[in-house]
C-alpha cells in the first residue's frame, strides 16, 4: 500500500496529564495519498504508530466542528484541511490555543459550554401564544437578518484565534456572542433586553479590539467579528438611552 | 444569565473612541496635508492662509471653536483608546496607572483645550 505514497512528517504537540509535566512535540513519518486530510494523517498515526494519540472528530465532513486544532499554528478543522498542501514540508498538529489541554489535541470545553448556556441560546418568546393561534409567521427578509448566524457549529476555532479572549477567558467570546446575536435578530424572539445585560458587562462585547481573526477563520463564514461590533453599538445606545427607555432597559 | 454581571462603562470611552477615530479618518489626512505640507510650503493654498490674525479669527468663531475642540480632543481620545488597547495586545497588562495615564491625558488636554478656547474670547 505505502509503494506509491509519499511520506510527510507530522509534528504533534503531546501531552499525557498523567505523566508530563508540561506538553511536548513528536514527529510522524507518515505516508499520504493526495486525497487524505490532516484528520486522516492523525488518524493514520494512532492506527500504526501510537494508539494513544488523542483528538476529537466526528463527520469527517466540516459540519460537526468537533475536529479543530491549530494546523502549523492556524486554527483549521482538521477534516477539510489537506496533507497534500503542506507536502514536502512539515505540518505541526496543536491543540486549539487559549484552552486548558485535556490530554494531546483534546481541550478542555466546558468554559465555552458554561457560555453557550449563558446567552439563552433558545428562541424565547414575545408573548405566549396558544396553539389556535397557529404558527409564526417570518418574511424572507426577516428571515435573512439572521439566518447567516445560524450556520455556527461550535468548533471554537474563532476562541483559538481571538487574541483577547487569550489574554481574558472570561470574555463570552465571538462564537456565543454570534449565536447571542442570531436569537436576538431573530422576528420571534423578544429576549434581546435581557440578553443585554450580558452584552454589556464587563465580560460582554467590549472586550473585542475588532481584530476580526475570528471571522477570518471561522469554516461556516458566520462572520463573528460582525455579531460581536453591531452589539457594541447596541450595547453603547443602551447604555446611553436606558434611561430614557419605557422599561428603563435592563439592570 | 449569569449571576453577578457587572454593566461595563466602556461605553463611554468606545464612544469618544468611535467619534475620533471616524473624524480622524475623514480630517487627519486633510489636516496634515494643510498644516503640514499645502500652507508652509504655499502649495495650492497661499502661505499666509493661517497667519495668526487669520487663525484667531477663526478660534474666536463659535463654529471654529467646536472644529479645534472636536480635532483635538476626541482624536486624543481616539488615540488612549487605542494605545491602552495595544499595550494590552502586545502583553503589557496594564492596570490602572496605565489607564489613568491614557485616559487622563485625554481628558486633561479636553480640559485645557475648552479653557483656552473659551479664553480666547468671541
Amino acid at each position: 500500500m505505502t509503494e506509491n505514497l509519499k511520506i510527510i512528517e507530522i509534528e504533534v504537540l503531546r501531552y499525557n496529564p498523567e505523566s508530563d509535566r508540561e506538553p511536548h512535540l513528536e514527529v510522524y513519518k507518515v505516508p499520504f495519498s493526495d486525497d487524505m486530510s490532516v484528520l486522516q494523517g492523525a488518524q493514520y498515526i494512532k492506527d500504526n504508530f501510537d494508539g494513544s494519540l488523542t483528538f476529537r472528530w466526528s463527520c469527517r465532513m466540516a459540519i460537526c466542528g468537533s475536529c479543530g486544532m491549530m494546523i502549523n499554528g492556524i486554527p483549521k478543522l482538521s477534516c477539510e484541511t489537506f496533507l497534500r498542501d503542506y507536502y514536502p514540508n512539515r505540518i505541526r498538529l496543536e491543540a486549539m490555543h487559549h484552552f486548558p489541554i485535556e490530554k494531546d489535541l483534546v481541550v478542555d470545553l466546558s468554559g465555552f459550554i458554561e457560555k453557550l448556556e449563558s446567552i439563552q441560546p433558545y428562541i424565547i418568546p414575545k408573548e405566549p401564544r396558544s396553539l389556535e393561534q397557529g404558527e409564526y409567521l417570518q418574511s424572507p427578509k426577516q428571515f435573512s437578518d439572521y439566518i447567516q448566524f445560524t450556520s455556527c457549529i461550535n468548533c471554537t476555532l474563532c476562541y483559538a484565534a481571538c487574541p483577547q479572549f487569550g489574554l481574558n477567558p472570561d470574555f463570552i467570546g465571538p462564537g456565543a456572542i454570534a449565536l447571542l446575536h442570531r436569537y436576538n435578530m431573530d422576528s420571534r424572539d423578544g429576549a434581546a433586553a435581557e440578553r443585554m445585560e450580558l452584552v454589556a458587562s464587563e465580560e460582554g462585547v467590549f472586550h473585542c479590539s475588532a481584530v476580526g481573526y475570528c471571522s477570518e477563520v471561522c469554516p461556516k463564514h458566520v462572520d463573528p467579528a460582525n455579531a460581536v461590533n453591531i452589539n457594541k453599538t447596541n450595547a453603547a445606545r443602551d447604555y446611553f438611552l436606558r434611561f430614557l427607555s419605557p422599561k428603563g432597559g435592563s439592570k | 444569565m449569569k449571576p453577578g454581571l457587572k454593566r461595563s462603562n466602556a461605553p463611554i470611552f468606545w464612544s469618544l473612541f468611535g467619534a475620533g477615530g471616524m473624524l480622524s479618518a475623514l480630517f487627519g489626512p486633510a489636516l496634515v496635508f494643510i498644516t503640514g505640507i499645502a500652507v508652509p510650503f504655499g502649495f495650492i493654498l497661499p502661505a499666509d492662509a493661517m497667519s495668526y490674525p487669520k487663525m484667531l479669527a477663526f478660534a474666536q468663531n463659535f463654529i471654529g471653536k467646536g472644529f479645534i475642540l472636536a480635532v483635538i480632543a476626541l482624536f486624543l481620545w481616539f488615540a488612549a483608546h487605542r494605545i491602552f488597547h495595544s499595550l494590552h495586545e502586545v502583553g503589557i497588562h496594564a492596570g490602572v496607572g496605565a489607564k489613568l495615564i491614557c485616559y487622563g491625558s485625554a481628558f486633561v488636554a479636553t480640559v485645557i483645550s475648552v479653557v483656552v478656547l473659551l479664553g480666547l474670547g468671541f
